[in-house]
This record gives C-alpha cells, structure tokens and sequence, in this order.
C-alpha cells in the first residue's frame, strides 16, 4: 500500500553502489589520496609514542645518563608537532570533503528535482524527498570523509602495532596479540547490535514526533470526542517502546566496554606476566615492558572504530541508495536532444532561437494514460483558437485537470498529439511552452520574501512600475499600500501571513506580469469572503484579456463569461457551448448550473442582505 | 544551569534521584579501580622486579605483606597479572552499572516529561489551539526534550567522571612525587581553560550554521510544495541559483566551523602531546636524578593520560549544559499553561437534551462581543436550525454548548443544570460533535469511527457508517474499513472525512449532536440521506444543525435566525414563511431561479 515505507539499511555492503557515489566524490580525488596519506601517519605517530617511554626509560633512566636527552627532547617535540599539524590537516581535509559532498549531491539533486515530472510530484510526499536532500545526502557526506578516517587510521594503527610488538620480541607480542581474535569478534556482534538497537529509537522518535504532531493537530477533535486519557495511553505504549529501546541501547555499549576493556586487560596481564619474566630472564628491558603493556591499553580503541564504521557502512548504504534513486530518475516529460540542440534546456536556454507564439491550441486524438493503467482521456479533440477563454466544468475525477496538465505539458499524451500553432509541442522545448504559461492555482503559492519579489516572479526584470500597475490592474495594489511596508512586506513562509484572498490576488498579479500567451487557472471551490470574491473575479476578467485560457471552474460568474464551456464526464465531452445554449439544452451543465446557483444565490443573500 | 532550572529539573526527576546517585557511586568506584592497573605495574616493576623495598603508606605496606611476599610474587607472576584482569573485571561491572542506572534514570525522565507535556497539550484550552504553533509546539515536545535528556543521560555523568578524577588523580601523584604533580597542573589549567572559551565562542558558529541550514531547508520545501509555480513560470534556472546560494552559504559556514574545529583541535592536541612530553622528559629527568622510580613514572604517564581526555572534553558539556537550560526553559513554558480543567470537583448529572439558553453573551478577548444576548429553548429530541452569515456567531454558539469556551454573561442550563458548573469532559462524552474542519487520526476507518467508544463492536460502526452514507465509499478504498487513514494511507476526500467524522459522532447515541455546518461538504443528497436516517433512530437526540441549505433548515423544529450576535428571528418553517425576513427571502431564491433562468436566456443579466 506505502510505496515509500523506509527501509534505512540494507544487508550487504554493494560495491557498485558506492562506486557510483564516489563518482560524484571524483572532485575530492586528490583530498581523498591527502587525507589517506595524512591519517597513515597519524596513525603511525600515535603507535610511535609507547615507543618513545621505552627509550626514555631504556636509555636514560635505567643507565642513569642524560647524554642524547636533549635530541631525545627534539626527536619527540618534533613527533608532537608533526602530528598536530596532522591533526589539523586530517580535519580540514575531511572537512573539505564532507562540506564538499554534501554541497554537490543536493546541487545535482536540486537540479534534477528542477526537471523530473509531475507524475513524479504526484506520488512521492515532499518529505520523503526532504529526507534526501538533507539528511540522507548529509549522511553520506559524512560517512565517506569521516569512515575513510576512521579505516584508515583504524586499520593502520592495528597494523603498526601489531609490528612493533613483533619487532620487539615475537613471542611476548604473539602472546599479546591472541587477544586480537575475540576483540575484533565482539567487537563487530556488539557494534551490529548498538547499531540495530539505535534504529529502533530513531524509528520510535519519529512516530513520538507523528504522535505529538497527531496530538497537537487533533487537540480540538479530542476534546469533542473526550478521548484525552484513550490518547495518552496510546502515547504511553510509545514512549514505553521508546524508553525501553533506548535503556537496551545504552546496555549494549554498556556491557561492550567493560567486556573490551576485560579483554585488553587480559593482554595487559599477558605482558606483564610473560614480560615480567622476559625482564628477569633478561630477554627485554623494562621499557620494552612498559612499551607493552601501554599498547594493549591502547590496542582496543582502533578496532572498536574499525568494527562500528564498518557496521555505519551498511547503514550509510541505505543513504546511498535513496540519495541516488533520485539522482538517476529520469523525467518522463523531456525534450529530445534534437530540441535541446536548437532550443536549450530549462537552464541555458536559447531564447534568441525561439518562435514566438499566437496561441492556438490543438489537441488531436489524444489519449492519456496514467503509468498505473488508468485510462484518463480517451480519443479526445479539441480546438483553441488564440485569445478563447474555455472554461471547463465536472466532478472530481472527471479529467478537467488531466487536460489542463497535458496542455501545460506537466504530462505529455500517452497517444495522439498537442499543437501549438500548428506544431507537436514536443518539437518545442519544455521551458519554452513553460515561458508562454501562466498558472494561478486553486491554493495560490507565494514564495518566502516580500511581495515585490513574488509579483516579479512572473517577469524577472519586470520595472517596480510594471509591478504596481500589474498589482493595480488585479485589485491588489488597495491591500498592499494598506501594509505597513507596501510592496516590501514580507509575505512570511508559503505566503501564509497573507490571507487567502490576498495571496489569491498577488498571485493573479505575478500572472499579469508574466503577460503569458496561455492562460491556467483552477478555481477555488471553497469561497473566501465576499468582499475579496468581488476582487478576484474582477480580476479574473482581466487576467483573461487576450489570451487563450483554460479555466476550471466552480464560480458562476466565472463559467458565465468564459467564450465556450466543456462538460467532462469520465475523459469526455459530453457537452459542449455558451452559457445560453447550455442552459437552453436543459441537459448536465443545466443541473449543475441550478444547483450551483442556489448556493450562491444563498450564500449571497446571507452575506448581503 | 539557574536553581530555578534544576528544581525543575529534579521534580521531572522525583523518584529516580537514588537511582541517579547510585549511578554516580558506580562511577566514582569504576574511576578509583582505574588507578589500579597502574599501581600493580607500579609495584610491579619496582619492588616485583626491580628489588625495592614497596614505597607505600605503612600500613599498606603491611598488609601487602601479609597476604603475599614480594620473593612469591617474582616466582608467580602470574598473580600480578590475575589481580590487573579482575580489578579490571569488577571496574567494568561498575561501569556496567553506571551506564545501566543513569540510563534507566534518566529514560524514565524523558518518559515523564514526554507524557506530561503530551498530556498537557490535549488538556489546553480550544482557545490555545485554535492559536497554537504546530512546528513550534513540536519541536518542544521533541528536540527540547532530547537535550534535556542528553543532558543528564551523558553530561551529567561526565561531568561527575570528571570532577571525581580530578579529586583523586592529584592526591595519588602528589603522594608520589610533588614537583612532577605540580609541573602537571598549569598545563592542565591552561588546556581546560582553552576548551571551556573556545566551545563557548564556537555556539555562535553553530547556531549560525544551523540558521543557514534551517534557510536551506525552507527554499527546498518551498521549491517542492511550489513546483508547479516553478514550471508555469520556467523558473527553474532562478530558482536553481536561489538554491545555490543558500546551499553555498549553508557550505561556507559549515567550513568555516571546520576551520575553527581543526584549529582548536591541533592546538589542543599539541598542548596534550606537549603536556604529555613535559611529563616524560621530567619524569626522566627526576629518575636519573633518583626520587622517581620507573613505576611511578609509570603511573604518571597513566593517569596523566587519563585526565586529559576528559579536561578537554569539559569545556564543550559545560558549554553544552546552557542548551539544556534553555531547554527546559521552553519545555517548563508549555507547562505552565493552564489547562482547560480546573481540579474543582464539577457536576456530573443526567444528561436527556434540554437545552436552555438565558441573555447569553460571548465575547472572546473582550473587546469585541461575538454573542449579544441569546435565548431559547431546546426540548430533548428537537431539532435546531441555525442560519445566519459568515460571523453571525453560529460556530460560537455552539462552541459554548460544548464547553469549548465559556459564556462570559447569562445562563444556559442542560437538563437544567447550569453548563458552567458541570464537568467539561462530561457533558462533552454527551454531545456528538461534528467539528467544520474534522480530524481524523492516523487510523483505520473502522478504528476513527469508532474511536468515542462505548459502541456495540463492529456492526455499531458499520451501522454509524450506513447512517452517515460512508459505507458505500469503502469499496472504493483497498481495504475497506480497514484501511488506513492519512499520510501513510489513502487521503480522503473532503467530503468523505466529513461523513466519517458524521459516523463518528453518531456511533455514540448521544443526547445531543451537532453539526457544525458540517452538512455542507456533502452533497444535496447525501445531507437528506444523512437526515432521514437520523430521524429513524429510536431515540432523539437534541440535535443542532448549522447550515446555508434551506431544504436541510425547512424541515427543523426551531429554526434561529442569528444576524450580528443576535436571533433575529425564530420558528419552524411555518412561522418564519409567514414573516418578512432573512429566512423568507433565502427561501425564496429556489421559486425565482425559473424565472431567472428565463430572463438569462431571453438575455437580461442577473
């Protein structure tokens, strides 16, 4: 039933998969080659330290002599400096790489969100493409520069130590190093588990956030139904879930630690004991002893990062596979490379090369099909001539919309075709058809800014004067100069600190600015007050003016002026004509018309009796 | 943290204190078994091994000596070794427990303010939230809280590790040799002083990074929720740059913290190395010189190291701990709200459906009056009309029926019973409420309608169903009643919701209902089918019916006519027809539409 049900990790590490990530990380090549460099010697630097006690003790302190201290004292203050300045390379370059990553999966990801469908829009929730953007590619960004880290110096570190035991003395550091076995082995169960277990909290928070959400936007229906303590044990089973996954996950990495740090204490009793002896036998120094025992102190932290960024790994995956799922959809709506070759694309257009437009429009046997097989329109002609104003009239599901989107070119038809002065559209391209459209929606949709920005939305170099007249012409110019700020009020985000009316006008106002060649406008259905009902069908009137227009309609007034009126049933036109012929054919249009005009006529009466 | 914040704080954590305790002693005991290890090699490489007589308090001496002698640990090493294993064995038992405890403790926290804060929010006001800030009130209820958490999960823990090895670190190296403890201290103050500035100083990075990302975010949304604007105006290369700025600006922040973090972190990282080689080379130095022996620098070199880690890391909790009060600052504001329920006990009577309303004024900040004085009378079993325009104060009216608000002067009376004096949630479970704007919770079908409870099982909800001529719609959903409602299943139409919250509210046979003009999202038809089957149930219920459909207004019992604030006219249909007035003229639109619809044709304008 939910196609978009997350599945936040998959089984086995997927080597083409990453691939094709690192593509996109090719940019970072020689970072990545940098940073590897850098943490190999960290890495080292770190496993030389242990090294340095033993010298100072075997060379110094148990011949008593300070001869060689103060090269000693260089040698190590260089080592200290040396790994410093690694450390911050380490952190600049891993840095560089994950801001970096980060920043170019969401530019191509934003591109492409630029030109997939509709159909793509209409059945994938903004959020789930939101997690992409921002999570999922964040995760990714930090997975490759922060696990190359963690492996590399993880892995080179266990490597280092495990020579310079051997280097020392080969039994004493086999001895040490059977502990390795098991240590790794917990270590991987254990950071598999933590890493299960934390999905499950992450999982439970996020439907304690849908609860409290549910909770805070239901509050109202609530108190009718009384259903305050149904709903709160409801959200105890939540948080009990929650609270019990979150205890075990804090008991996994608590019982992990101590049983690491048993086990490195085993190594540690190892070489004191088999080192001890060494020491009286005379086989090793004390330093080497205390080079030892410092390493299996030290040996358990490289391989617990080992173990959790490989299980991180798989996790991350997931991340990879959502992140470029939606890279590579690929639009179902897209111009030939014909058409990109003499029109441009959406972002380096040709306009010098584009025909102008009269505004007839054809559909020509056109059949469309949703990709699911639902049959929407079927063998269906239609003829526009430029400046018409259609207006189009049926039930929910009846196809209105589907016309309206095919002759946007949101979809294109599945048969038959669309012309536009004569010409296949699809021998056009999509930012030109785009450029000769305006569209003003039934929920009108501003842009975070002020008001200026969101008129000139429809003409980007459109003069402040145009702005006001386009504002003046659709009746909005009276509410704007109204607010405190005129024309550089903010409309807040969404435009929701403007009301609907308002953002209804503005709205028409960018439309007029755009002075498109095509026309689009889906009525409302619910009504805003009467007063600003007055001003949008006044300004629908003249957003109208000369142009061809596809009208969805709901309002009356609306329908009454259109130039010819389309009744869709299921895909057809069952009826077709002016008002007077519609009316005078006593047939569908009739029995909507009746309906429809008495609510209004009610409606009307309440309001201005 | 203020005292204000943590008496809150420890009230949310009532009853988990001694856990929290406890967990605390598990960390000082795991922390003073840490030093140990160090001073078994200690003895072990001096005395052991290296023939010295044990350098330790008298009576420690002793009683190492009575237990084993140093000539039967050099034949049994082994012993030395047995002892680091399980002392490390019995410090991870602790650890064990600390981690156990202060999770157990401070998840039960969490839980707490998790369930009272949800609690809270379903018990204020409907005023509160028809007002409220969803996102805001989220983000309380969630991140606050998980601060909060993080808070005394980890933190507090931390800082408490800290402060106890810091107690007892220094005593140990004092005891073994005072220039070498002394030389370590200015380093230590000056590695922790540069962490607390710096993490205090890095927050405004933060926070900046964080703003850029919240701007990122909303150009993204409202990119995706604004798409079709976007393609009807070929936006798509200005909205490509608009997102690359805000993307840019979102990466040069964030590499601008990275910057500042690789600095710190170098710095901080050569202080601790430096810190570290000042500590071997005097540590040599004294040893040569003889006073310090190879295990006490052993032991220094340890718990040296031992210490920094946690030094630097004091910096950022305490930082941190700023966040945390702030937190609860928030989390404490949604709090105080006052709920809607007052503790006084309230009246509880039989409810049948008689409503009286006496002069009943409404108003709801004061300052503007939305009911001016209303009065009539509903027996039980009646049906009440309501008409009037957009503001009339018909939603209000019957608001104040449920108790959604309260009447600020006059009387009205249910079963004759003053309404303020009974108990909100009682005379609420009695009136079947169809709210303008229903909600439907994230649920089955089945479960939403019969959510109220007190139903007959499921052929109660598939009557409701049949009544609010919703069941002809499930076919149309994959799984009937079964299917699930909202984002994660098929969205309703508005209509459909509405009838579903119809079923909803019939399921229950109250003695009151009402609908709050919540007929006319559905069709003609549907309303008199609705109806119809309404007046078929065996017994009445008082019902209100907000609505603009004159068939669905001719056929009430009372119909008020409400203009302003106040009834301007009332009746049955009868009474009003024969009045000139609002009712009459609604009414009479139906009998001119013929005539309208003539002179259209002929050509005249309405």
């Amino acid at each position: 039933m939910n196609t978009f049900e997350e599945h936040d990790y998959s089984k086995r590490i997927d080597p083409q998969l990453w691939r094709k990530l690192l593509r996109h990380a090719a940019r970072y090549k020689w970072h990545l080659i940098g940073l590897g460099f850098v943490m190999v010697l960290v890495a080292v630097i770190d496993a030389v330290f242990p090294l340095m006690n033993r010298a100072a003790i075997d060379r110094y302190i148990v011949p008593h002599t300070t001869e060689g201290l103060g090269t000693f004292l260089l040698i190590y203050a260089g080592l200290v400096v040396v790994q410093a300045a690694n450390v911050y390379f380490l952190i600049l370059l891993a840095g560089r790489i994950e801001v970096g990553i980060i920043h170019d999966l969401r530019k191509i990801g934003f591109r492409r969100l630029q030109e997939l469908s509709f159909s793509y829009y209409d059945r994938t929730p903004v959020g789930w493409i939101m997690a992409r953007m921002t999570s999922d590619a964040q995760r990714l960004g930090d997975t490759i520069s922060w696990g190359l880290v963690d492996i590399v110096w993880g892995g080179t570190m266990m490597l280092a130590i495990g020579v310079f035991m051997l280097v020392m003395n080969v039994t004493l550091g086999l001895t040490v190093l059977a502990v390795m076995p098991p240590l790794i082995l917990i270590s991987f169960y254990f950071q598999k588990r933590i890493l299960e277990s934390n999905r499950e909290v992450r999982k439970t928070n996020s439907r304690i956030s849908g609860a409290y959400n549910e909770g805070i936007m239901g509050a109202k229906t609530t108190k009718t139904l009384v259903r305050e303590e149904a709903n709160l044990v409801e959200f105890q089973k939540l948080t009990n879930t929650m609270r019990t996954a979150s205890v075990r996950t804090a008991m996994f990495s608590g019982v992990y630690l101590p049983i690491v740090l048993a086990l490195g204490s085993i190594g540690t009793g190892l070489a004191l004991w088999a080192g001890g002896m060494s020491v009286m036998i005379g086989t090793i120094t004390y330093g080497t002893l205390v080079a030892f025992v410092g390493y299996t102190v030290q040996f358990f932290e490289p391989v617990r990062e080992l173990a959790r960024v490989i299980t991180e790994l798989q996790a991350a995956q997931a991340s990879a596979e959502r992140v470029m799922s939606l890279i590579e959809t690929e639009p179902e709506v897209q111009d030939t490379a014909a058409v990109i070759e003499q029109y441009g694309d959406a972002f380096e257009p040709r306009r010098e090369d584009w025909p102008s437009v009269t505004g007839r429009i054809e559909f020509r046997d056109v059949g469309f099909q949703y990709k699911d097989g639902e049959q929407v329109l079927e063998h269906f002609s239609l003829n526009v001539a430029p400046g018409e104003t259609l207006a189009l009239v049926g039930e929910t599901g009846s196809g209105k919309s589907t016309i309206v989107n095919l002759a946007c070119r949101f979809y294109e038809p599945t048969e038959g075709q669309i012309l536009i002065d004569g010409a296949d559209y699809r021998e056009r391209s999509i930012l030109w058809h785009e450029s000769n459209l305006g569209y003003v929606l039934q929920q009108p949709h501003l842009f975070s800014g002020n008001i200026r920005d969101n008129i000139r939305y429809g003409r980007l170099d459109a003069t402040d004067e145009e702005i006001t007249q386009a504002a003046t012409l659709v009746n909005a110019h009276p509410f704007i100069s109204r607010m405190e700020k005129g024309y550089d009020s903010e409309v807040g985000e969404g435009g929701n600190l403007l009301s609907t009316g308002e953002k209804q006008l503005v709205s028409f106002a960018r439309a007029i600015v755009a002075d498109p060649a095509f026309f689009v406008f889906d009525e409302a259905t619910s009504s805003v007050d009467t007063e600003a009902e007055r001003l949008i069908q006044d300004a629908v009137q003249k957003v109208l003016k000369g142009r061809t227009s596809f009208i969805i309609a709901h309002r009356l007034s609306t329908i009454r002026s259109a130039d010819r009126i389309l009744v869709i049933d299921r895909g057809k036109i069952i009826e077709e004509g002016t008002h007077s012929e519609l009316l005078a054919a006593r047939g569908r249009y009739y029995q909507l018309y009746t309906s429809q005009f008495l609510e209004e006529e009610e409606e009307e009466l309440l309001t201005h009796h | 943290m203020k005292t204000g914040k943590l008496t809150l704080l420890l009230k949310f954590m009532a009853g988990y204190k001694l856990l929290y305790l406890a967990a605390i002693g598990a960390v000082a005991i795991a922390t003073l078994a840490g030093y140990v290890v160090p001073l078994v090699l200690r003895l072990t490489i001096d005395s052991v091994l290296g023939g010295q007589p044990i350098d330790l308090p008298v009576f420690a001496v002793r009683m190492i000596n009575s237990v084993i002698s140093m000539e039967h640990l050099r034949t049994h090493l082994w012993i030395t070794a047995a002892v680091i294993v399980c002392v490390t064995a019995v410090a991870g038992l602790f650890q064990y427990y600390q981690k156990k405890w202060s999770a157990v403790a401070s998840e039960r926290t969490a839980q707490r303010i998790r369930e009272d804060l949800y609690d809270h929010l379903q018990h204020l006001s409907y005023d509160y939230h028809v007002k409220a800030k969803t996102g805001d009130l989220i983000q309380r209820s969630t991140s606050d809280v998980e601060t909060v958490r993080r808070f005394i999960a980890v933190q507090f823990a931390e800082v408490g590790r800290a402060v106890i090895l810091l107690a007892t670190a220094y005593p140990l190296l004092f005891s073994l040799h005072v220039p070498l403890a002394l030389l370590s201290i200015p380093i230590m103050i000056v590695i922790f002083v540069f962490s607390l500035v710096f993490f205090k100083r890095v927050q405004r990075a933060f926070k900046a990074s964080d703003e850029a990302e919240g701007r990122l975010s909303t150009v993204l949304q409202e990119n995706l929720t604004g798409i079709r604007v976007v393609r009807a105006f070929a936006r798509q290369k200005y909205e490509e740059e608009k997102f690359a700025e805000r993307n840019k600006e979102f990466h040069d922040l964030t590499w601008k913290l990275v910057r500042i973090f690789a600095s710190y972190w170098s710095v901080s990282d050569l202080l601790a190395m430096g810190h570290m080689c000042a500590i071997l080379l005097a540590g040599t130095w004294y040893a040569i010189q003889g006073g310090l022996s190879i295990g006490d620098m052993v032991v220094f070199l340890t718990v040296e190291g031992m210490l920094l880690w946690p030094v630097r890391q004091l910096g950022r909790i305490l930082a941190d701990m700023g966040k945390a009060s702030v937190a609860l600052g928030r989390i404490d504001e949604v709090l105080q709200e006052p709920t809607e329920y007052p503790p006084e006990p309230a009246a509880r009577p039989a409810i049948t459906g008689r409503v009286v309303f006496k002069e009943v004024h409404f108003a709801y900040d004061d300052d503007r009056e939305i009911l001016k004085g209303i009065s009539f009378t509903a027996e039980p079993g009646m049906t009440v009309a309501i008409l009037g325009p957009t503001g009339s104060g018909k939603s209000s009216l019957v608001h104040l029926l449920s108790r959604l608000y309260d009447y600020t002067a006059g009387s009205i009376t249910v079963d004759a019973v003053e309404l303020r004096e009974i108990d909100k949630k009682w005379i609420r479970s009695h009136i079947g409420f169809v709210l303008q704007e229903p909600f439907l919770y994230a649920k089955t079908v089945q479960e939403n309608i019969g959510l109220a409870g007190r139903t007959d099982g499921d052929a109660g909800v598939l009557e409701a169903a049949k009544e609010a001529a919703i069941d002809d719609d499930m076919e149309q959903f994959g799984k009937g009643y079964q299917t699930l409602v909202g984002e994660r299943g098929v969205t309703l139409s508005g209509g459909q919701k509405q009838r579903v919250a119809i079923a909803r509210a019939l399921i229950t046979c109250n003695p009151i209902l009402v609908f709050d003009d919540s007929l006319s999202a559905v069709d003609t038809g549907t309303d008199v089918a609705i109806r119809r089957a309404l007046l078929k149930r065996s017994t009445n219920a008082t019902t209100f019916i907000i609505s603009h459909r004159v068939t669905t207004l001719s056929s009430a019992d009372l119909i008020l006519v409400l203009d302003d604030g106040k009834i301007v006219q009332s009746g049955t249909h009868e009474a009003l027809m024969r009045q000139d007035g609002l009712y009459k003229r609604v009414w009479g639109i139906q009998n001119s539409l013929e005539d309208d619809l003539q002179k259209e044709l002929s050509g005249e304008h309405v």
